[in-house]
């Protein structure tokens, strides 16, 4: 006798259903364009998240002052601010913009040949919070009191929809990686249903041999899981290696940051270890069903 | 160790068993007869619970099948190896790793000793490494035999083992059979074959069991 039985490497139970047949192929097909499409799924996910925290810090740390009064009179009530806003707690530094910055801020609308100095237009200053911040309600008070041409813009109104959509957007990506996650187990659960629909021969011959439904499930579950594992590691794979290649154009713009940053490419190796437990779940439930009927 | 009492089945049509008596007694070997439908492997497969009685009681190693769990069924049938006419091997699996496969299938070791021990008994030791669809009718048989036989079972239940072989393999088989009984192994064999029953008259004291008329009766004086 030149060699013995070995049950080994996918464990004793999984060599006894046969790896060739559709039902194996699909499974990993299935896992593999799930997974695919999890990767970019999480990638919005992680892009909108960053995207909205960036959104909300950048406008959340900074304030608009604008000061309208009759150019006679606009450079006291310029002053007069400048001065609420250094006794102002929360309030870590004030600067007030140049003519030659609020040129480069009209410029997009009007062209580069604008004459400011002619036109009334307001001064504007610039607020940088402290941490903490400052109290906006306070302030308004103030300014109306002592500088009744001086305007506060917190971008609260800027901000909040911005970082809504921005939080919307993230919620449907993880809506998206549920329903990928459901749609995997469906599919999974049919191929399961199938593989032991096609392999009732060895399950007729597991029975006759003393197997216990347990071992035949193992049986079909290993076969299945090792196909999902492997499916869905291809497709983590393809994905990763779509968005290694995606052209990178800054990371200003939403479309050009979505993708992976630093620590974030390890978020999706945890795909395939997931798909296989979605597989796991769902070929055990499926074969015990199956087992249990007929009988 | 098996006993049907007052057993009787049917597919959903006619009765095909009708109130059927049996008891498989330790070391007891048995002839089962009767012409082709008659209800031969029906019978066995009620014998070892691949099918349940329509009525009736049946009683495996003492325990009543109706109330046994699908472990218990499971662990009971351990303790019986069945031969198949068509050997009912996985075709992807060696032709020792089908003779092993009650072990794996159990989650014990393959005590390969045994297993070496076994498949020369039955004269494949040179084939261990073969694929099903690649054995002869004969070899089938054996290895199948091999298979029912690696846990050591209380009793066996061939289905017309010797369906698909020449006489001479027949004989052989025959004779592991026998061989099998000798050493405490109750045997069943259903077949039609009339000449191997005689055969084994010399070597092997027998009773024989005919199925007539949806009934399970005494034949032995009817073949000498």
């Amino acid at each position: 006798m030149s060699r013995l039985p070995r049950f080994s490497g996918l464990g004793e139970a999984g060599r006894i259903v046969p790896a060739s047949g559709h039902t194996a192929v699909l499974t990993s097909i299935t896992s593999a364009a799930m997974a695919f499409l999890a990767v970019f799924a999480l990638a919005l996910s992680l892009s909108s998240g960053q995207l909205a925290q960036r959104w909300s810090d950048t406008l959340a740390q900074s304030a608009t002052l604008r000061v309208s009064a009759p150019a006679s009179e606009i450079a006291a009530q310029t002053a007069v601010v400048v001065e609420i806003l250094r006794t102002t707690p929360g309030v870590a530094s004030t600067r007030v913009l140049e003519i030659d910055e609020q040129r480069a801020l009209l410029e997009p609308w009007f062209g580069p040949d604008l004459p400011v100095e002619q036109l009334a237009l307001p001064r504007l200053i610039e607020i940088i919070e402290a941490p903490q911040g400052f109290d906006p309600v306070g302030l308004r008070l103030r300014l109306a009191a002592e500088a009744p041409g001086a305007i506060l813009d917190d971008h609260t109104r800027w901000r909040r929809p911005l970082v809504q959509a921005a939080a919307s957007l993230r919620g449907l990506a993880w809506v998206s990686v549920a329903l990928i996650a459901i749609t995997m187990a469906a599919m999974i659960t049919l191929a399961a249903g199938f593989s032991l629909a096609a392999n009732a021969q060895v399950i007729g011959v597991l029975r006759l041999v003393g197997a216990r439904d347990a071992f035949i499930a193992r049986a079909f579950v290993m076969r299945l899981t090792l196909g999902a594992l492997i499916g869905a590691t291809a497709g983590t794979a393809v994905g990763l290696l779509a968005f290694a290649l995606l052209p990178v154009a800054g990371d200003t713009g939403f479309l050009t940051g979505l993708g992976f940053r630093g620590l974030g490419w390890l978020t999706p190796l945890a795909i395939p270890p997931l798909a296989a437990l979605i597989a796991l779940v769902a070929t055990r439930a499926a074969a015990f069903r199956v087992l249990r009927k007929e009988s | 160790m098996i006993r049907l009492t007052n057993v009787s089945h049917d597919y959903g049509g006619s009765g095909l068993l009708s109130r059927v008596d049996l008891h498989i007694a330790p070391g007891a070997f048995y002839f089962l007869t009767g012409p082709s439908g008659a209800g031969k492997s029906t019978l066995l497969k009620l014998c070892y619970g691949e099918l349940r009685q329509r009525s009736g009681d049946i009683a495996l190693f003492g325990q009543d099948l109706a109330t046994l769990s699908r472990d218990a069924l499971a662990d009971t049938r351990r303790r019986i190896g069945v031969i198949h006419q068509d050997c009912r091997f996985l075709d992807h699996l060696t032709l020792a790793e089908n003779v092993a496969l009650p072990f794996v299938a159990t989650g014990r070791p393959v005590p390969e000793a045994d297993l070496r021990e076994l498949l020369t008994w039955v004269g494949l030791q040179h084939r261990a490494d073969a694929l099903p669809p690649t054995l002869s009718g004969g070899e089938r048989q054996r290895a199948a035999l091999a298979r029912a036989v690696i846990m050591s079972p209380e009793v066996v239940l061939a289905d017309e083992p010797t369906g698909n072989v020449d006489w001479e393999m027949s004989q052989r088989l025959l004779s592991l059979l026998v061989e099998l009984n000798r050493m405490g192994t109750a045997v069943m064999i259903a077949t039609h074959d009339l000449t191997l029953i005689r055969a084994a008259k010399s070597a092997v004291s027998a009773r024989i069991l005919r199925i007539s008329d949806h009934t399970l009766q005494a034949a032995g004086s009817d073949l000498s």
